[in-house]
């Protein structure tokens, strides 16, 4: 193995996520097997000698956890685009609106750029990152080895747009607290808006628990046997 | 190793006999605490000797950081993640900036952000208004969540940076600093400003076919609280604090910090 194409994990070093000091495991701890032992958080479980954050060699069961968080996303998805966000009472009677037919209602000759901004930030990226993230939790766990530098970069994309997801819910509270002119008018949040911030915190937990190395390691291991790595 | 006793209960470990100080004037409580920290320090990692080598956390590839020139950047070669970027006068930069980020953070919550008029009624209300509104409505739980990545996340990015920073600047950082530092990244998701105001931004709008809206003081303050975090965050060279931070084993090598890069690896 040329000491070039070595993963942290081939050489038994771990990385800490903390503070990005590269360590050994003592011996008798997690040392020796990374290949099996890969995340399971065991008892003995080294630590950072400078920060103490406890070290693995991958996120602690990365795959279960986040298919876990993106299964009860997906699920939450539903009742967030089909029940009403905000009820908004006049004196001609009460309506509800979903999150669709509120990016409909901001539709304006003026006002079509915020619709569209309402639109990607509460539908689309929602529903991309929930797709996203399973498609690179299939290809990591059938050991993929193509389109690694696209499958890493699509990751920090959801890394980098998923907070903006939030920006629904804020809409709906300032439009809400602010139209409390009764008996002429009011706003108050309807029962979607709870799914659909389950949505946004889900699926961030989600890229949280993801580990990007997990990517790799199949070609890392490949690389290894032919003893020589490709270079982005 | 942690010892038992024959019916499986643990019992603390003796305090060492070669400690400075008659031990038994030790309280049960610092007792345990020392053998405590003495059973987990067992368990630190032996760190490799070289300390311009690791591996890139976004594909664990070994690689060795080259010596950058401020404001340099090094990329990992295979997956072309940032993995250092140096920063120019980082702590003295961080430190001014967050200063401010804090000033604007307590005016922006203590004074109207939004306010409107409708056929001679007013109404108007802050950020924590905002949240307070959604949970007398039965939404707790959301309202909770506004409360916490408006008001409460970006406190802690701001108070712990100014910790860090304050602290950094010391010859030998202490042991809580890194603990501070560990945890930053975490306030910085989940701060979310920028997008709030990206959502106030669209609110106002849908407002304003009903009524006249009187954008408040705290309005064009967090608008530039948004730039300022972020030229905060860029600022700061967190790599700068962990190369002279006290280490958490530090109690278990002497000469940590002149002999460090002399560990065995």
């Amino acid at each position: 193995m040329s000491p070039a194409a070595a993963t942290a994990m081939q050489q038994g070093l771990q990385s800490c996520e903390g503070c990005g000091l590269l360590s050994r495991p003592m011996p008798g701890e997690d040392e020796g097997r990374p290949g099996e032992d890969e995340g399971r958080p065991g008892e003995d479980e080294g630590r950072c000698p400078r920060c103490d954050e406890e070290l693995v060699f991958r996120k602690s069961a990365s795959f279960q956890r986040t298919w876990a968080y993106l299964i009860g996303a997906a699920i939450c998805y539903i009742p967030a685009n089909v029940l009403p966000v905000l009820t908004t009472t006049t004196a001609a009677g009460a309506e509800s609106d979903t999150i669709m037919q509120g990016v409909v209602l901001l539709w304006s000759p003026t006002g079509w750029p915020l619709s569209i901004i309402v639109l990607v930030a509460s539908i689309m990226i929602p529903s991309a990152k929930i797709l996203a993230l399973a498609y690179l939790l299939v290809t990591a766990q059938r050991g993929s080895v193509a389109n690694n530098e696209q499958r890493v970069r699509l990751y920090r994309m959801v890394e980098l747009i998923g907070r903006w997801s939030m920006v629904d819910v804020f809409v709906d509270t300032f439009t809400a607290a602010l139209i409390q002119l009764q008996p002429l008018m009011s706003v108050e949040p309807g029962p979607g808006l709870i799914f659909f911030a389950a949505v946004v915190v889900l699926t961030m937990l989600a890229v949280e628990s993801f580990d990007p190395r997990l990517i790799w390691d199949s070609a890392s291991s490949q690389a290894a046997d032919s003893k020589e790595v490709t270079y982005a | 190793m942690q010892p038992t006793a024959p019916g499986g209960k643990l019992i603390p470990v003796l305090p060492n006999r070669n400690r400075k100080g008659p031990t038994k004037f030790d309280s049960p409580h610092i007792a345990i605490w020392r053998s405590l920290s003495e059973l987990s320090s067992e368990a630190y990692n032996q760190p490799v000797g070289d300390h311009g080598l690791i591996a890139c956390l976004h594909c664990d590839l070994l690689q060795r950081l080259p010596d950058l020139a401020p404001g340099a950047s090094a990329r990992c070669p295979r997956c072309n993640k940032e993995l250092w970027r140096r920063r120019e006068d980082s702590l003295n930069r961080t430190l001014a900036l967050t200063l401010a980020a804090a000033v604007l953070y307590v005016v922006a919550n203590s004074v109207p952000m939004l306010g409107l008029t409708i056929v001679g009624r007013d109404a108007s209300t802050t950020v924590i208004g905002g949240a307070k509104h959604l949970w007398d409505n039965d939404q707790q739980i959301v309202a909770i969540l506004v409360l916490f990545t408006a008001v409460i996340a970006p406190a802690l990015q701001i108070g712990l940076m100014l910790a860090i920073v304050l602290a950094g600047r010391r010859e030998r950082p202490p042991r809580w600093v890194g603990a501070l530092l560990r945890h930053h990244p975490t306030t910085r998701i989940w701060s979310m400003i920028e997008v709030m105001m990206v959502g106030v931004l669209v609110a106002l709008v849908k407002i304003a076919d009903y009524a006249t809206v009187i954008p408040g003081v705290a309005l064009f303050v967090l608008w530039v609280l948004v730039f300022l975090l972020a030229a905060m965050q860029a600022a700061f060279d967190s790599r700068e604090v962990w190369e002279k931070i006290q280490w958490a084993d530090e109690a278990q090598r002497p000469a940590a910090g002149d002999g460090m890069a002399k560990e065995p690896a």
